[in-house]
């Protein structure tokens, strides 16, 4: 049936909670789907890295004469040859640190260090070790509280790049591993927590993990003297695009970028990964250059952040918390990558969903000799979670409170100021805490079980601001036959976005969802737009395309009075174009653009009346049981419940919740790089276990609120993070419940556990 | 590197030739020369089961399966699965499932939920959970994964 243009009105909200299957679901279930690490173009060829050994070196020599011999070989490359053609060869996002390959010092394990180029991979692959290199060994720092302090510098000048106010002041700073340090005050800590009732002070630990997407980094960079194409697997088109014309020198419009599906990305295929180095190598090679790693090399590519949080808080004799503390240190690596943001937007929320007058939060983002860090699915909300859901815990069971009455009788509710001066709201915190006591049976008491297997249940509950301010740009094309297509740059990496923004297009010009074409990102078709992370696509992007289909809209109505229509006409669309030019010629386009409001946090205090468009807020109950004779954790019953405003796809906001919850389950109860002296011990999936069928929980509840964001597109925000918040440390509360042992860093497993109950019975194990 | 060779063997049916060298994989021949991206590596260990293939009936990991074994063998791929008027049940139950996010482990997914029902018609939860142990999703669609499954149980079930 043709579009026309005033349908009945029954058809309004039909596309707007609907489970639409995903628009490219055929594509995938076929195996025809296209992604970056299996593309290929005519004339492509393979590069392969040479990578450091050392932890942090000067290099003295590197040897690639026996690679060029090999044959087949057709460059080997060194930082030598990248400075010929990208004289300034170094990227970032927050700091310009990082060089195209290894520049006088190494600073990780792993680092690139050589490429050699090849038509065969293979070819590629038995030339790359054939390359030898010396380096001057130098101390090497890993850890981040020890970066804070230590005579051991990453970098000797810190260049941090144009887009971010708050690191201006580190431009050319020497003698510090310090990327930013982040500052929210409010009331007076000091005071406030001298006079307070009880007082709590712990650290908690977060270990190094990794995104592991199972289609690793690729990007086939196609250099011409004029223009230059990107294939790539990125989260982030618009930011490369930018970068790459930065490093070129050239406009954005000589640089296209074009994203296929993504094997899924958690936030590692951000910024610049791959495409730098793939620029260089086809610039040098005049050819197509593919640059696509093995799973083994994801470890030496970006991970999450591992983080130290030392948290106190002050309790007056109500059980109020009246002071709290948070100074977090975030492990970055040895390239600031995203970091300093991660360390900005999550330290925001350190002190928790609770309302607290006197608060102080120190956060630091520290360069150190391992694998860099960015962002992976919560902006670092997991790690601070982690930590104050723990410490919330132990507070309630030293002050003989139920936690459950201990978080009410703290939580911050609406209409109040959060911790940065933002006053909350849509943001029902009582509410989801209602919800998951209900879910949880949380009146009842629990059977904890006797003998060797002990029972114990768990909640926690965690709030989050989204990244801002950023930019969404959409673009709605209506055909001469009705029908439509949507531009927009939000990257589909499997958390269904083309599927809801299609619906979002389709409830504006009345047509079924699945008739809207999304084309594919491609950044000579598909506006700008800031990335797909942090959950801030669905309502910025959102926005956009909103605002876009409404233009289309009401041009069309314009179009109508243009040729004579009636008022309230409802003229097929295509009978609409036939009537102005004749034949089935002709489009209307509808353009959107949304920026969210945003006040600069205050410097030194971070306050701010408006320093999020909107709050994402879940909460977490957990059911254990612990073998006390192995120290074996079993998850009985996991309940997830968020509030994501109106689901826009219902089936794809539970699956997101599950898969981010599941996900994190990995995180928590067994995933960790082991790193010895710098070398990553386990990079492979042999050594490094991630969730499987078995891992899922007995019982799984994954539950929104039903809720409408005032401010969301149709009353809908993000979805794709905010069940990752809360499973570590509701686990951890039950593991405490049933066995009265408390664990302050993950990952959970049967030996951290079997070691706390030995400790705890006065006959700790001997350490590794 | 080495010589090539050629091989003859039938892909979802159809005899072909490939002229492949002694390293070259399975993944590797089925891309580079058919076009067929369905399996595609990603562990390179044969532990996530994205590159499963089928070969005289029986599932295999093809990033561990050198490409000459191959030669006179009868190879099924998950671009065998479909037609155009038509996806597989079991392709069909995982769109209404949602069982996939990314996509990118879904064919191994797939191809081995074929010939898990294929051997097993009404499979039980715990021998899915166990015959697909071997198949990673690091989406975590595993609930989606065995709804898929229970939906063509049922479904056949049906007069």
């Amino acid at each position: 049936m043709a579009a026309t243009l005033n349908p009945p009105r029954a058809t309004a909200g039909s596309q707007i909670g609907r489970s639409v299957p995903r628009v490219e679901s055929r594509a995938k279930v076929t195996g025809r789907a296209e992604y970056t690490h299996t593309m290929r173009l005519p004339g492509m060829l393979h590069a392969k890295i040479f990578r450091s050994t050392v932890a942090h070196g000067r290099i003295r020599w590197i040897d690639t004469s026996a690679a060029k011999r090999v044959p087949g070989v057709m460059h080997v490359v060194t930082i030598d040859d990248v400075l010929k053609v990208l004289p300034d060869p170094y990227y970032g996002p927050a700091f310009h640190d990082q060089p195209i390959l290894a520049h006088e010092k190494v600073r990780f394990v792993g680092e690139p260090v050589a490429a050699v180029i090849a038509a065969d991979p293979h070819i590629a692959e038995q030339a790359v070790q054939l390359i030898t290199a010396d380096y001057d060994e130098l101390p090497a720092v890993y850890d981040e509280v020890e970066a804070l302090t230590s005579k051991i510098y990453v970098h000797d000048r810190l260049k941090p790049a144009q887009a971010f106010a708050d690191l201006k002041h580190l431009k050319d700073a020497r003698d510090t591993n310090v990327a930013l340090d982040y500052r929210l005050r409010r009331g007076d800590f000091d005071k406030a927590y001298a006079a307070a009732e009880h007082k709590f002070e712990h650290e908690f630990k977060t270990q190094k993990v990794l995104h592991l997407s199972f289609e690793p980094f690729a990007c086939i960079c196609d250099y011409k003297d004029d223009h230059v194409t990107f294939y790539d697997s990125t989260q982030g088109p618009s930011f490369v695009r930018i970068e790459m014309a930065r490093l070129l020198g050239w406009p954005e419009n000589k640089v296209r970028i074009k994203v296929p599906y993504l094997g899924s990305g958690y936030g590692s295929k951000l910024y610049i990964k791959l495409e730098a180095l793939a620029l260089a190598l086809s610039m040098i090679a005049r050819k197509p250059v593919k640059v696509a790693l093995t799973f083994e090399e994801m470890f030496y590519q970006i991970t999450r952040h591992p983080c130290t949080f030392r948290i106190k808080s002050g309790i007056d004799a109500n059980g109020r918390i009246v002071a709290r503390k948070c100074e977090v240190f975030w492990n970055g690596g040895a390239y600031a990558d995203i970091g300093p943001r991660v360390t900005q937007k999550a330290g925001l929320t350190a002190t928790g969903p609770y309302d607290i007058d006197n608060v102080w939060v120190d956060s630091y983002a520290l360069y150190t000799n391992v694998t860099p860090a960015g962002a992976l699915r919560g902006f670092g909300v997991p790690q601070l979670v982690w930590a104050y859901e723990s410490h919330m815990d132990m507070m309630a069971r030293a002050l003989n409170i139920d936690p459950a009455e201990f978080r009410r009788r703290n939580l911050l509710h609406e209409g109040r100021e959060h911790a940065t001066g933002q006053l909350l709201e849509d943001a029902p915190l009582d509410t989801l805490l209602d919800k998951l006591l209900e879910r949880m049976n949380w009146s009842e008491p629990l059977d904890k079980g006797s003998g060797t297997v002990r029972r114990g249940r768990g909640i926690a509950i965690a709030i989050k601001a989204v990244t801002s301010p950023t930019t969404s740009v959409a673009i709605v094309n209506v055909a001469a036959d009705g029908s439509v297509t949507l531009y927009c740059g939000t990257v589909d990496m499997g958390q269904g976005s083309d599927t809801a923004m299609a619906q979002l297009v389709g409830e504006i010009l009345d047509v079924p969802a699945e008739s809207v074409r999304v084309i594919p990102r491609d950044t000579d078709a598909t506006p700008y737009d800031m990335g797909t992370l942090g959950s801030r696509s669905l309502f910025h992007m959102g926005h956009a395309v909103r605002r876009a289909a409404e233009e289309a809209r009401d041009k069309l109505k314009a179009l109508a009075r243009e040729v004579g229509e009636p008022d309230g006409s409802n003229i097929p669309v295509s009978a609409l174009f036939e009537k102005r030019y004749g034949m089935q010629a002709g489009n209307v386009i509808g353009t959107g653009v949304f920026k969210a409001d945003y006040v600069p946090p205050a410097p030194g205090t971070g306050q701010s009346p408006q320093v999020t468009p909107f709050w994402l807020i879940s909460a977490a109950g957990a059911e254990v049981e612990v073998d006390t004779e192995t120290g074996h954790v079993k998850i009985a019953k996991l309940v997830n419940i968020v509030d994501c405003g109106t689901p826009v796809n219902p089936k794809a906001v539970e699956t997101q919740i599950s898969g981010a919850a599941l996900m994190h389950l990995g995180f928590t109860m067994f995933e960790k790089m082991h790193i010895d002296g710098g070398q990553v011990t386990n990079a492979s999936l042999a050594d490094y276990k991630i969730p499987g069928f078995h891992d899922v929980p007995a019982v799984i509840e994954n539950l929104y609120l039903d809720h409408h964001q005032a401010n969301g597109p149709f009353g809908a925000k993000g979805v794709g993070e905010v069940s990752t918040f809360c499973p570590s440390p509701a686990i951890a509360n039950a593991i405490d419940d049933a066995i009265g042992v408390r664990i302050t860093e993950m990952p959970l497993n049967a030996e951290t556990v079997f070691r706390a109950i030995r400790a705890k019975q006065g006959m700790p194990l001997e350490d590794e | 590197m080495t010589t090539a060779r050629t091989i003859t063997f039938k892909l979802n049916g159809t005899p072909v030739t490939a002229d492949i060298k002694p390293h070259h994989n399975l993944v590797e021949l089925l891309q580079s020369q058919f076009g067929l991206t369905g399996a595609r590596e990603s562990c390179g260990q044969g532990l996530c089961g994205c590159c499963t293939v089928v070969v005289n009936g029986l599932a295999v990991s093809g990033c561990l399966y050198l490409a000459a074994f191959v030669d006179g063998a009868e190879v099924a791929t998950v671009e065998g699965l479909d037609t155009p008027q038509a996806l597989s049940p079991v392709q069909q139950a995982f769109v209404e499932a949602s069982a996939f996010q990314c996509g990118y482990c879904t064919p191994g997914m797939i191809m081995m939920v074929t010939q898990l029902l294929g051997e097993n018609p009404d499979p039980t939860e715990e021998e899915i959970k166990h015959y697909l142990s071997g198949n990673l999703c690091r989406c975590a669609t595993y609930p989606e994964v065995l709804d898929a499954v229970k939906r063509i149980r049922l479904g056949r079930r049906l007069p």
